[in-house]
């Protein structure tokens, strides 16, 4: 198990939205690999391919709000060797374009990046139907797939960067609003190699994306109660990194899965699939409790859906009653 | 590259092509004749006389490109493909059984030739005009094809597609609709009336010619006229009679996707003369 200390002050963190570290990533691949494209939906600003298309307009595509035939023309792009950054709200990615990411693309395993914004109920005021919430459960099922939820800017730019030199479709999940950089340039990012961000033994939380962040002030705060939690960032859904989170369960012997997702299907499904057939431990899921969005203040919404540093301190001291 | 085919060896071709989609259907024990009748004579125009492929490197770069969006006809494009010696002609009698390279609807990482897995309707034109974009921006000479069925122009996907290759005047872009008026309920003016077509494509931009899909000289001219048109991409609503050349076959849709039995293959091969 890789272990890295993030040095962290979580008391005084940078902010910034995940969607930044998105739009800096497809630059600077781009930078480095002329065949990389960007498609455009009409909301290029909004997912930060703005500044893919002001650096490389010749190689932006807009295809404006046309979420079936933008899928397509990207499989009919990789056909001819381009790589292919296909960028929308998740909603509509994941969801609009399925049965084209499904036959066309990864039946094929099409060199084609899907980038997924708008990931989580942090979306906030735009409410239920912009608030991705399913994606990860309806990508990571398909065959040929690869998912990751990235936990902060950075990691998204990495996550980015790493996806255009994988060969084969790639959905990267990120949000909308302002979040903890809790890792630094020097943080090594491997794609599909989750690492320990907090040592502990009692309970292992295994985390992606903004709730690493969440899990790391849960493990703060059950320190200070005398419970010793280890936080996980498992960045890559899928292919999971089996090695690394069966050594987490057998030295912790309880889990605690946090992702803003739906519990069922998401991230927390497929750990826990996982474990439960090589080292069955007790274990508790925080997600999105089989229930749609709601327009509010992010802060709000990911209180009222359970989704904070407390509802994970909360499952840890369960699960960790269920071990005995 | 194949050497051009005179009007007579085509018309002799397009009758051996049309004894290989029965005979495979028939080994097959299902699959879709209707489709696959009417969308041959097109597609032996394209490989004998119209597109530059090759059949021992199937990845050339500079080959025009044929995408089938109708999926289900892919009997059609194996039979062509056997013919111009992609996989051996040996291979079709093993359609649609487990472990052939030839699946129930075409797969590109299972069979030589096949540009891209299609049988989800609708899908085709936007990866054909995806494709040719990616000729455009590279400079590249090649021609992109994208075949059609008229059922299949209900779904929305394809006109989002058409909007695209007309906004970015796609003209290295072919389509052909496979117009046989027929799609599994019935009539495809009775199921959801797609007409009228011709102004359709040409509200979307597009250059529109319309011709016999059977008669093999017509069709060479529709290509050579959508080769030669600028600024536009072109569809060729190619007229054509489901299951054709089959009597009891041809107009009825309840040839669509049933394969024949041991007699009805004998009694359509007698009327090819095979």
């Amino acid at each position: 198990m890789r272990i890295v200390d993030l040095n962290l002050d979580l008391n005084n963190i940078k902010m910034k939205p995940t969607r930044d570290g998105y739009g800096e990533g497809l630059v600077a691949a781009a930078e480095k690999n002329p065949d990389i494209i960007a498609l455009g939906a009409d909301i290029t600003a909004s997912v930060r391919v703005d500044w893919f298309r002001d650096r490389f307009p010749e190689r932006f595509i807009g295809i404006g709000i046309a979420e079936q035939n933008q899928m397509g023309i990207a499989a009919g792009l990789s056909l001819a060797g381009k790589i292919p950054f296909v960028t929308n709200y998740g909603v509509f990615l994941a969801g609009r374009s399925w049965d084209q990411i499904r036959t066309t693309v990864c039946y094929a395993n099409l060199n084609v990046k899907l980038g997924g914004a708008h990931g989580g109920i942090s979306v906030g005021p735009d409410g239920a139907t912009h608030q991705a919430l399913e994606e990860i459960s309806i990508m990571r099922c398909l065959p040929n797939m690869r998912v990751i939820v990235p936990a902060d800017s950075i990691e998204t730019r990495k996550a980015a960067m790493a996806a255009a030199e994988i060969y084969g479709p790639v959905y990267i999940r990120f949000g909308r609003e302002k979040v903890p950089c809790i890792t630094s340039e020097d943080t090594p990012f491997e794609f599909g190699k989750a690492y320990c961000v907090r040592e502990g033994t009692d309970a292992a939380i295994i985390a992606c994306g903004v709730m690493v962040y969440e899990s790391l002030v849960a493990a703060e705060a059950l320190a200070k109660e005398g419970i010793s939690v280890m936080v996980i960032n498992n960045h890559t859904v899928k292919p999971l990194d089996a090695e690394t989170l069966i050594e987490a369960a057998e030295k912790t012997g309880a889990v605690v899965t946090a992702e803003e997702h739906q519990a069922a299907g998401g991230m927390g499904s497929a750990v826990l699939e996982m474990l439960a057939q090589n080292c069955p431990v007790p274990a508790k899921m925080i997600g999105v409790m089989d229930r749609f969005g709601e327009s509010g203040d992010p802060g709000v919404l990911m209180k009222e859906f359970g989704l904070v540093s407390s509802n994970i301190a909360a499952a840890v001291k369960e699960v960790i009653k269920m071990k005995k | 590259m194949q050497r051009r085919m005179t009007r007579e060896q085509l018309r002799d071709k397009t009758r051996q092509l049309r004894v290989s989609i029965l005979k495979m259907l028939y080994e097959a024990g299902s699959g879709h004749p209707g489709g696959s009748l009417s969308a041959i004579d097109v597609m032996a125009v394209l490989y004998h006389n119209v597109m530059k492929h090759d059949p021992n490197n199937p990845g050339w770069p500079e080959r025009d490109r044929f995408f089938l969006s109708k999926g289900h006809a892919c009997p059609a494009l194996y039979a062509v493909l056997a013919d111009c010696g992609y996989f051996s002609i040996d291979t079709l009698k093993n359609l649609r059984k487990y472990g052939c390279i030839l699946q129930g609807h075409p797969c590109m990482r299972h069979t030589p030739g096949v540009e891209v897995s299609a049988g989800s309707l609708g899908q085709g034109l936007s990866i054909a005009a995806g494709n040719a974009l990616a000729a455009k921006l590279d400079n590249k000479a090649y021609r992109v094809y994208c075949l059609m069925g008229d059922g299949e122009l209900q779904e929305g996907q394809i006109w989002e597609a058409a909007m695209t290759a007309g906004h970015y005047k796609l003209d290295n872009l072919c389509g052909i609709v496979d117009y046989n008026g027929l799609q599994i309920d019935g009539k495809v003016e009775d199921v959801m009336n797609i007409n009228p077509l011709k102004e359709k494509w040409e509200a979307f931009n597009w250059n529109v010619v319309e011709t016999d899909g059977h008669d093999v000289l017509k069709l060479e001219e529709a290509f050579s006229r959508a080769d030669s048109c600028k600024s536009k991409p072109t569809v060729i609503i190619a007229h054509t009679v489901k299951g054709k050349g089959v009597s009891f076959m041809e107009n009825n849709p309840s040839w669509h996707g049933a394969a024949p039995d041991k007699d009805q293959l004998a009694s359509a091969l007698a009327e090819l003369g095979a």
